[in-house]
């Protein structure tokens, strides 16, 4: 089987197929999904999911995780206002909250890489810790006067049109992830080592060095979308994206990537996230109350984990009956 | 390494791409127009009819909170008198942006009327004045949005009104004179602060000189610290004739205490309270009377507010007059401001008419 035929026919396929079926059905069925001003929204909406879930996509294929993702966001969106009330001026914030980010990513990275801890440990940790930081730097408050140049062009479209500017950021980060996921040896190293950690690391892949750079790009990330939501919003806030990180996870698991690393891929992943978003869209164009949204999200990502696993186990007793007979026979 | 090397690569273009605005400099102090544009208002018709069939839809905080539930309540009633369409969404949780979806989605169904309690009052800005764009009025009710991004803002009380109804009931149940006492929730609460400070203003008018505070308690908004300062107040002060408990938490307490002790009868309580937390000290004789705004009357003058927007009544202007239904005429104060009007005073008469 090609690649390409051999991804159509994994749960990535389905999952991309899914996907398209709910974009379909929704633009068909629910009137004013489908016009300009809707598609808009849900790009907006789907903007913070899709950048983090980028690098979360090759952190959780290495077998690794991060949940501080959201709480790196806030933090930054902490520093950023807090920053802005200082006097500084906003081209020198936002390159600094990158950086930041960058630098919150290099502690999880440490923690994991250089000390050798669990990331599900570590990460959990830094998510209270980096939260509570952020508190520490803004407290209740917000800061809300960002310059309408900026905080204006994050919810513009291009020419005044229906395509918001956030596309082209999305648009080119997911192909940067996309071929350094799925076109260069660093990529396939990633697959390596969440088969195989110790297996990758004596066919001479640096281990720990390559998750310690993921989690610095997972940081950055979560900075940039930090500044992101912060102009979408114009509201530095320390609970700035709180509970992002488990919409971003959901995505990704969602999108076929496995928990225990070595699978999946990211245009599953990136369908994962629009058939989430267009999902829950849909449904309250539809006046669907938000607990049955809940509902609706946890059952799709119980499914998306039990389904794949049900199909193997299925499969190997079939494989497993066939051997009997071969051996009756 | 080039492993690294391509990782680093794609972080410093990240970088770059913000980096390369960097010449600029746009900071707090240069930055002149940070609001985004809102759009402009027409002019009034007050003799325009109310129109029938207006989609007014709700958009508290967050859903299943008892209160709010209590004010959408009253805004549900407003709209089946106007026979307009009701309808109620809102966030699970009641977090900054979350809101920002639900007022997504309205505008695309087209309502002629949010009503919405901001969860922060920026963060649903730019939502709000593309609602506008796309003609649906705006009134905000609870916590207000910024006054850029909403037509008018339905206020449950002044300041003022609170402050001075609580000298005011202070004083009728000492008899005009004596010794009262502040059972306030923590010592930087903002709201409480302001109403105590107005009411320190107005026990310095005439009428109200023979009342004496003697000390301002700080029951911190919790059960049992409040219940502590109560008690601590009363032995320390044994000529105290009103505890004036300008918190829920604290007059509830308060309440309990004085219900249970030998000062029942003796010591007053008043201040703001809920009505179904009160009932039995109300029964039972420890408390005359308090006060609290009517939150089902914020929802239904908000409905009515919504209507006359929508219909072309008033625009938003201060000294705009509208009707609202049964709660009468109002005048729209400076920023576009309605004021609900002096709190609703509960006594053992009338405290059965309510349930929240």
């Amino acid at each position: 089987m090609s690649e390409a035929k051999r991804r159509l026919a994994g749960w990535d396929g389905i999952i991309i197929l899914l996907t398209v079926a709910v974009l379909v059905v929704a633009s068909l069925t629910v009137p004013t999904f489908g016009n300009g001003r809707n598609v808009t929204f849900l790009i907006l909406d789907l903007l913070p999911i899709v950048l983090v879930a980028l690098p979360m996509t090759m952190i959780v294929v290495t077998g690794e995780i991060d949940l501080s993702v959201a709480s790196t966001l806030g933090l930054t969106s902490s520093i950023m206002g807090y920053l802005w009330n200082r006097g500084m001026a906003i081209e020198t914030i936002i390159p600094l909250c990158l950086v930041a980010g960058a630098l919150l990513g290099a502690f999880n990275g440490f923690l994991v890489t250089g000390l050798g801890l669990p990331s599900l440990a570590v990460t959990i940790g830094t998510l209270a810790l980096y939260r509570g930081l952020a508190f520490v730097v803004l407290g209740d408050g917000a800061v809300a006067d960002f310059p309408w140049n900026y905080t204006g062009w994050v919810t513009g479209t291009l020419g005044g049109g229906r395509v918001p500017h956030v596309l082209i950021l999305i648009v080119s980060l997911a192909l940067i992830f996309g071929v350094v996921q799925h076109g260069t040896p660093f990529g396939r190293s990633l697959y390596a080592i969440g088969a195989n950690a110790q297996a990758a690391h004596f066919s001479g892949i640096r281990v720990a060095r390559t998750k310690f750079w993921l989690y610095v790009v997972s940081g950055a990330v979560a900075g940039l979308v930090g500044v992101l939501w912060t102009l979408r919003y114009s509201s530095a806030r320390a609970d700035n994206g709180s509970g992002l990180e488990l919409a971003v996870v959901a995505a990704v698991l969602l999108g076929g990537v496995s928990i225990f690393g070595g699978k999946g891929s990211l245009p599953g992943v990136l369908a994962g996230v629009v058939l989430l978003t267009a999902l829950q869209n849909a449904l309250r164009l539809e006046d669907v109350s938000g607990q049955a949204l809940n509902i609706v999200t946890g059952a799709l990502l119980v499914l998306s984990v039990l389904l794949p696993n049900l199909a193997t186990a299925i499969r190997g007793a079939w494989q497993r009956r066939k051997l009997r007979q071969a051996a009756a026979q | 390494m080039l492993r690294s090397r391509q990782l680093l690569a794609g972080t410093a273009a990240t970088l770059l791409v913000f980096g390369a605005a960097a010449c600029g400099g746009t900071t707090k102090n240069n930055s002149s127009d940070t609001g985004s544009p809102a759009p402009t208002a027409a002019s009034a018709n007050p003799n325009a009819p109310l129109k029938s069939g207006l989609k007014i839809a709700y958009l508290p905080k967050q859903l299943n909170n008892p209160y709010s539930d209590v004010e959408t309540s009253g805004g549900k009633a407003a709209v089946g008198e106007l026979k307009g369409e009701y309808k109620l969404v809102g966030p699970n949780d009641a977090s900054a942006s979350s809101q920002v979806s639900y007022i997504n989605t309205l505008i695309q169904q087209q309502q002629d009327v949010i009503v919405i309690a901001a969860n922060d009052p920026n963060a649903v800005c730019p939502s709000l004045n593309q609602a506008r764009q796309a003609k649906i009025k705006i009134v905000s009710f609870d916590s207000d949005a910024s006054k850029d991004c909403r037509d008018v803002f339905i206020n449950q009380a002044t300041t003022e009104g609170i402050g001075e109804s609580l000298v005011k009931m202070a004083s009728e149940q000492a008899g005009g004179s004596g010794e009262i006492a502040i059972l306030s929730a923590t010592p930087n609460a903002t709201n409480q602060n302001a109403w105590i400070d107005v009411a320190k203003q107005t026990l310095k008018k005439p009428e109200y000189s023979k009342l004496k505070l003697v000390k301002i308690a700080y029951g911190n908004d919790d059960d049992q610290k409040s219940f502590q300062e109560a008690q601590g107040l009363l032995q320390s002060y044994p000529n105290l004739k009103v505890i004036v408990a300008p918190t829920t938490v604290g007059i509830a307490a308060a309440a309990r205490y004085v219900s249970s002790s030998s000062y029942k009868g003796k010591v007053a309580i008043t201040g703001l309270g809920l009505p179904n937390q009160m009932r039995e000290y109300v029964k039972d004789g420890t408390v005359k009377k308090f006060a609290l705004w009517n939150p089902a009357d914020i929802g239904y003058l908000a409905a009515y507010a919504g209507a006359a927007l929508a219909s072309g009544q008033i625009t938003g202007a201060e000294g705009e007059k509208f009707t609202a239904g049964k709660l009468g005429e109002y005048t729209i104060g400076k920023d576009g401001e309605i004021v609900l009007g002096p709190p609703t005073e509960f006594t053992d008469a009338n405290i059965d008419q309510f349930n929240f």
